[in-house]
């Protein structure tokens, strides 16, 4: 392998990192034991003064370390190694007698930024793809190649923060802005510049760096004001994480250290810090959803290479309702194609014309689109009253109204519309695929695509062939829907689909409580505690009852008894409560936000709440309703793999990411222990808590989800 | 008369245009770009035309915004057309939108081009209102200044009356006279009564509302989605009023001759905002991509007058010509479409074609025609749909190949006045 080569020009050498035979550059041991011998090759090499580093690929500097490293990892002690190794790497650039520059365009990040960091000199790109940024806690780490140690240093402790703690990466304008990097140039002149900055270095340039002004001297100048960021920090962090992830209040203890000590201790608190967490649960479940993520992003849904997908780029959208509106908008914004909005009320579309309008416009009011570029894919959304333009439509997603009837009615005119090789997909969380599907003429181009609200926020997909659907239509819409943006599984055609197949029942659980007169504020702190962004009653307000009403009998129709609805969402939506929707639900709503505990549903069922409750016995009927569900639906053949499932739960309904997903949360906990807990519930609750079948089976063999080990 | 090699022929498919609003009202808030933009796309989209088939645009705009120079651009520059599409707008006054069409059609017949989408926008919510000239130059100075107290020196010299601002005109540069002024000019002068004129208006706004009942006009509508939801759908015009009477015209006071004027606002065209676009092809590309053409643009023909005589009398000399071109006679034209700038215009134009009087003057053996109002302006005229100016022609254009494909016409005339004392002609034919 050779992921360098060299190239002089005058006392200058330029490094060019290109790795073969992959799409991005990222720091693996090898790359690190070849840079190693360059650096010996260039700092005995007479004629070389100074050097640029480069990346060969399109659009991206350095994507990062090799995870896959990090899942071999053993023990703490070769992690810490790890850690140490990678310091030592980026030591060796800060050190050496010959200034390296660093010449970014494109994505640079993690280890990527941190070696950017040990160079003497930065100078970026103004391209929008330049993004820099530190992604490691989002892995359940911190950066481990003196990264924490670098970056405090050279931007300060605050905005280091901003950049470390969340995981988020800044464009290169934001980096110019912070002094993050040193100069921020067009690309066409980026190498040039480089090399400038470099050959100026050889003669003893010291590089002005801004100061931090006079909030910048009073935060981060002195010990009081660093002490104050720090405290506010480990606030927000807390209040974020709930303290369920543990790597932000490491990244701050080490940039603490290392402030306060000296870069050497501050290294070896990094280095023992990122070993610590790189062998905890929560980093090891976070980098499994990466991966699982990621090889998800590669799958089409079928088998490869047995069926192809035709590129998008014409999209048709009939009904402009809320859901159809912001399919459309997601669709231009994401993935630039057109849309025709057709619903047979042109009022209708007109406003729905507007709700995807406005999803570029937060686009452009938040600056992530400049104004031509809105104008430009705002022409792309058009609307209609009638199936003009759709004969071109590669793909037409139909969002109508939840009903049968309509559903089966609208599905007949649009296969009237449009060629037999136009897919035609329909937008349901609850109707059964294969009946919309039942008296198609071309049923092979026919599947479902279910979004969830709002569609321009939440990540996943659930792609739903019939049984007679092609492979090619499959792979039409799981392509299309990665150009969205979004996370795309494939599930299987059974009633609640995936995500809805394992929320409700757990939904229903929450009703159940409600109803034994468990405080509402009880029921969603235990379960924002356990990890979930929102708790399961106010999932509900958020979905909307009319909503949950509906899901709830189609569930209860299809797997009977285990799914009764508890009568809280009847009472509710006999006093017109629908929930955020319309402002009534089990919370206050004023101006559209939320106000409060709203108890009257007590009122409503008749019951009083209760003072005292046992919080784990909340805790265990949410968490095992649902994970007995998933267990379910997996042995139906609801979804290929535990993979799907669990990436489905993270991105489709918040489930605590650091616990893997609903299957990897019962193989960690151990097959043969969640029999037992459903075992004791379905002593005090009744039979719907008779574990799964497959549970037993998998407690009897031991067996798992996923083969034990580590997480590929 | 001018064949154009086989295949070569410029053939209209089809056009689209916006609803013709009172300016002011239901498209107040659109841009001119907005508006010729979104009848193109949606035509684009009817038509089932895939944007990388169009060659060029051409668009017509008589008031451009000055922070728009060339609205042509913005409509090739829709995501739906390749961003390769040259474009550039004109300006022939109130036969701008045909004088586009009529490019397009050049640009077709010489091999230039083989689709073409040509129209013209105008919004008269949107005008430039300028500042005086001696405001504007201290503003440019100012902005030059080097000091401070350069600066405040020139805002001193500002008086009062240079902050009054400046509309720009629609009256004559050359004579200083409005265009309603001419044409009451010309109702003395030709002796058009107001009852005359009354009746026109009358039969415009019947005829318009019934084409809008009976759906032929409002098939050539992009409902436009207006208002800040977007819920407030335009999907015919609206200054058609359906239940006008003489009695309700004959109410009307003069505006230009308060004393013994005729020209009332209710049979002139109103200020008007729109746009309008049609789809041309060369006869061989459309044959390729199945198109089934309307009609095919067999010629035409501008001239002008005198501006300081009867201003809108172009068209009295731009007609015969057209039709000479065409190699046809009035007799053989099936249906004719005779923009109504003022009904006195309109009945002058019609009175001098007839008159042999005339026809002496033009040189020619007999007179031009006999205007057949059952043949002339069967879907109402620019007094009931409005005139946003730079949209009319291509209006009158797509109106006239609809109309003449479904009466089955072999030949029909379009008839535009312009300012500067332009006429403008076009005959169009049907392809079978």
């Amino acid at each position: 392998m050779t992921a360098f080569t060299i190239e002089r020009r005058g006392s200058v050498a330029i490094i060019t990192f290109d790795t073969p035979n992959e799409s991005v550059n990222k720091i693996s041991k090898a790359v690190g034991w070849e840079f190693e011998e360059l650096l010996q090759r260039l700092e005995s090499d007479e004629v070389v003064k100074a050097m640029v580093l480069r990346s060969g690929k399109p659009d991206s500097f350095i994507a990062g370390a090799d995870i896959d490293e990090f899942v071999q990892l053993r023990s703490v002690e070769e992690a810490v190694r790890l850690s140490r190794d990678g310091q030592l790497m980026m030591q060796r650039v800060a050190d050496s007698a010959k200034p390296m520059v660093a010449a970014i365009h494109g994505a640079c990040l993690g280890g990527g930024l941190e070696l950017a960091l040990a160079c003497r000199y930065r100078v970026a790109s103004d391209h929008p793809k330049t993004m820099l940024g530190l992604p490691e806690t989002q892995l359940g780490l911190i950066p481990g190649a003196g990264g924490s140690n670098r970056l405090p240093r050279l931007i300060g402790v605050r905005a280091a923060f901003d950049i470390i703690l969340a995981g988020k990466s800044v464009p290169s304008k934001k980096a110019f802005k912070i002094g993050l990097v040193d100069e921020l140039v067009p690309e066409a002149i980026l190498l040039e510049v480089a090399l400038a900055a470099a050959e100026k270095l050889t003669r003893d340039w010291e590089p002005a760096r801004k100061g931090r002004g006079l909030t910048g001297f009073l935060l981060d100048g002195n010990g009081i004001g660093r002490s104050v960021v720090y405290r506010k920090a480990r606030e927000e962090v807390e209040k974020k994480t709930g303290g369920n992830y543990p790597a932000p209040l490491r990244a701050i203890e080490v940039v603490h250290t290392s402030m306060a000590s000296g870069m050497a201790k501050g290294l070896e608190a990094e280095a023992q810090a990122f070993g610590e967490l790189a062998m905890s649960d929560v980093s090891r479940r976070l980098v499994e959803i990466f991966f699982a993520t990621t090889a998800l992003k590669k799958d089409d849904g079928v088998p490869s290479g047995t069926a192809r997908g035709r590129p998008v780029r014409r999209l048709g959208i009939v009904g402009s309702g809320f859901m159809g509106a912001s399919i459309a908008g997601t669709a231009v914004l994401n993935a630039g194609v057109e849309v025709r909005l057709k619903d047979a009320d042109l009022a209708r579309v007109g406003l729905g014309l507007k709700t995807a309008t406005d999803i570029l416009a937060g686009q452009l009011k938040r600056r992530r689109m400049t104004r031509f570029e809105y104008q430009r894919k705002r022409a792309y959304l058009t609307g209609t009253g009638d199936f003009s333009g759709f004969g071109d439509a590669e793909l037409v997603i139909e969002a109508v109204f939840e009903d049968l009837a309509v559903k089966r009615q609208v599905f007949a005119s649009i296969e009237e519309a449009v060629p037999p090789t136009t897919v035609i997909a329909t937008n349901t969380s609850t109707i059964p695929i294969h009946e919309i599907a039942a008296d198609a003429q071309h049923p092979e181009r026919m599947l479902g695509m279910h979004f969830f609200s709002p569609v321009d926020r939440m990540p996943l997909l659930e792609v739903i062939p019939t049984d007679r659907t092609s492979a090619d239509a499959v792979v039409t819409a799981v392509q299309f829907g990665r150009r969205m943006g979004k996370t795309v599984i494939v599930v299987a055609d059974s009633p609640g689909f995936w995500v809805n197949r394992i929320l409700l029942p757990y939904l229903n659980e929450a009703g159940l409580l409600l109803e034994e007169g468990v405080p509402i504020e009880t029921i969603d702190r235990v379960m924002t505690r356990w990890g979930f962004p929102v708790g399961p009653v106010m999932l509900m307000d958020e979905v909307g009852l009319d909503v949950g009403e509906k899901a709830g009998k189609v569930m209860h129709a299809a797997f009977g008894e285990r799914l009764k609805p508890s009568r809280v969402i009847g009472v509710m939506r006999a006093d017109d409560r629908l929930g955020r929707k319309n402002g009534r639900g089990f919370y206050f709503y004023k101006d559209g936000h939320k106000a409060g505990v709203d108890g009257s549903v007590f009122q409503l069922l008749g019951v009083r709440p209760l003072g005292e409750v046992d919080e784990q016995r909340v805790e265990d009927r949410l968490v095992f309703a649902m994970l007995n569900e998933a267990a379910l639906a997996m042995s139906e053949g609801v979804l290929r793999t535990p993979r799907d499932g669990d990436v489905g739960a993270v991105y489709g309904i918040g489930f605590p990411p650091f616990r893997g997903g609903p299957l990897r949360a019962i193989d960690a906990m151990g097959a043969a222990e969640v029999v037992g807990r459903l075992e004791k519930l379905e002593a005090s609750q009744g039979p719907r808590f008779h574990p799964a079948p497959v549970l037993e089976e998998m407690a009897r063999g031991g067996h798992r989800w996923y083969p034990a080990g580590n997480g590929r | 008369m001018f064949t154009p090699p086989p295949g070569r022929r410029a053939v209209v498919i089809a056009g689209l245009r916006t609803p013709f609003a009172k300016s002011g009202t239901v498209l107040r808030d659109a841009t001119a770009e907005e508006l010729a933009r979104h009848c193109t796309r949606e035509l684009l989209y009817r038509a089932e035309l895939p944007g990388d088939e169009v060659d060029q645009v051409i668009y017509g705009q008589v008031v451009p915004s000055p922070l728009l120079g060339n609205v042509a651009r913005e409509v090739s520059l829709l995501p739906q057309l390749p961003r390769t599409v040259p474009a550039y707008t004109l300006n022939r006054a109130c036969a701008s939108g045909a004088q586009a069409i009529c490019n397009g059609a050049d640009q077709i017949m010489a091999g230039h081009a083989n689709v073409i989408l040509a129209g013209g926008v105008e919004t008269l919510s949107d005008v430039p209102i300028l500042h005086t000239r001696k405001f504007a130059q201290i503003l440019a100075n100012a902005s030059r200044a080097k000091t401070l107290g350069h600066r405040l020196g020139l805002f001193a010299q500002v008086r009062p009356r240079d902050l009054v601002p400046v509309a720009p005109g629609i009256g004559e540069p050359s004579t200083g006279e409005s265009m309603g002024q001419s044409a009451e000019k010309m109702a003395k002068e030709n002796h058009i009564s107001r009852l005359a004129q009354d009746e026109l208006a009358l039969m415009s706004h019947q005829r318009a509302a019934a084409a809008t009942a009976d759906g032929r006009i409002t098939a050539e509508i992009a409902p436009w989605f207006g208002g800040p939801k977007m819920d407030q759908v335009v999907t015919t015009d609206n200054l058609v009023r359906a239940d006008t009477s003489l009695e309700a015209l004959a109410k009307l006071k003069p505006v230009f001759d308060r004393q013994y004027g005729t020209v009332t606002a209710g049979n002139s065209s109103p200020l008007t905002d729109g746009a309008s676009t049609t789809l041309l092809m060369s006869e061989e590309r459309a044959k390729a991509l199945g198109y089934r053409p309307l009609a095919a643009i067999r010629s035409y023909a501008v001239a002008a007058v005198d501006p300081g005589w009867q201003l809108l009398m172009g068209p009295v000399y731009a007609v015969p010509l057209a039709l000479k071109r065409a190699g046809i006679t009035w007799q053989h034209l099936g249906l004719v479409e005779i923009h109504e700038a003022f009904a006195a215009q309109v009945l002058s134009n019609v009175q001098a074609w007839a008159s042999a009087d005339w026809a002496r003057r033009l040189g020619l053996s007999g007179p031009v025609g006999e205007v057949d109002w059952d043949r002339t302006n069967v879907m109402g005229g620019s007094i009931a749909l409005g005139h946003p100016f730079g949209a009319t022609g291509s209006r009158l254009v797509t109106s006239l190949a609809n109309e003449m494909a479904r009466r089955d016409v072999q030949f029909g005339l379009i008839s535009i006045c312009a300012q500067g004392g332009m006429g403008f002609a076009m005959v169009l034919e049907r392809v079978v």
